[in-house]
């Protein structure tokens, strides 16, 4: 995403190869728009996660879907969106992976780390597909300064 | 960069150096192979050497429980050894550290099988 633009959006095979390819998205975007290294990592990792979540989860690897990818600088705030087109998610079975009963499963953490690492995670779910939202503050004080300056 | 493993023999342990990522796909399906192949010939006290593993997924951390729920499963011990800070931070968060048996010295890490 070059400085001057507000937003940019891909659409994506559902397929490992998108995981990957939304990875590196984000930590060049996040990195392009100043945020710290470590917040880098956080955004780039949430952002795998949610893909990882929309390729396998929601569109099952299916050909025929497809993954959204935007992001958004709006204000303070990275904005960026994940949709994918599956049956929708039950948000109330989601387990805590912090629970001891819970702790030894080999999945579900994915969004329990989105929301560790981001400073807002929503998940509208839907028949036709979930809309994730990851918000990022920006916090560091060279965070955005070329597009500020502009 | 994807996962690279090598294994070695160190007083009846066995330590598995991985590099690179353990991510969703390849990296995963390494660490399941190894472990696996480990256990079918018999060796039973393993020491994941991540140290040069830089990055690390759910489907990572996943990959590890696995691997740990398999081995104590077959009578083994599965350690971990010389962890980054990258992967070190996400075992705090999600708590596994607290299950990990998580060593920082290689020489500690086989003394400490029994």
């Amino acid at each position: 995403m070059a400085m001057t633009e507000q937003r940019v959006s891909y659409t994506l095979d559902s397929s490992l190869e998108t995981i990957d390819n939304a990875e590196e998205k984000a930590t060049r975007i996040a990195t392009e728009l100043g945020f710290a290294d470590d917040e880098i990592m956080q955004i780039s990792m949430a952002v795998r996660e949610g893909a990882v979540n929309a390729v396998l989860h929601g569109n099952a690897y299916a050909a025929d879907k497809k993954v959204t990818l935007a992001f958004e600088r709006a204000g303070s705030d990275l904005i960026i969106t994940i949709r994918d087109q599956g049956p929708g998610m039950d948000l109330s079975k989601i387990p805590n992976p912090l629970a001891p009963e819970n702790l030894l499963k080999t999945s579900g953490r994915g969004i329990f780390l989105m929301r560790s690492f981001m400073d807002v995670v929503e998940i509208r779910p839907s028949q036709t597909g979930t809309e994730l939202k990851l918000i990022k503050h920006v916090h560091g004080p060279t965070a955005g300064g070329k597009e500020a300056s502009q | 960069m994807s996962m690279k493993v090598g294994s070695r023999q160190v007083d009846g342990v066995t330590i598995v150096d991985c590099s690179g990522r353990i991510t969703l796909g390849e990296g995963s399906v390494i660490l399941r192979d190894t472990v696996r192949d480990l256990l079918s010939k018999g060796n039973k006290k393993i020491v994941l050497n991540l140290q040069d593993v830089n990055y690390i997924d759910s489907s990572g951390i996943g990959e590890l429980v696995s691997a740990f729920t398999t081995t104590k499963n077959q009578g083994g011990e599965l350690k971990l050894l010389n962890l980054t800070k990258k992967v070190n931070d996400l075992l705090q968060i999600t708590k596994l550290y607290t299950v990990f048996d998580v060593k920082d010295d290689e020489a500690a890490a086989v003394k400490s099988f029994k």
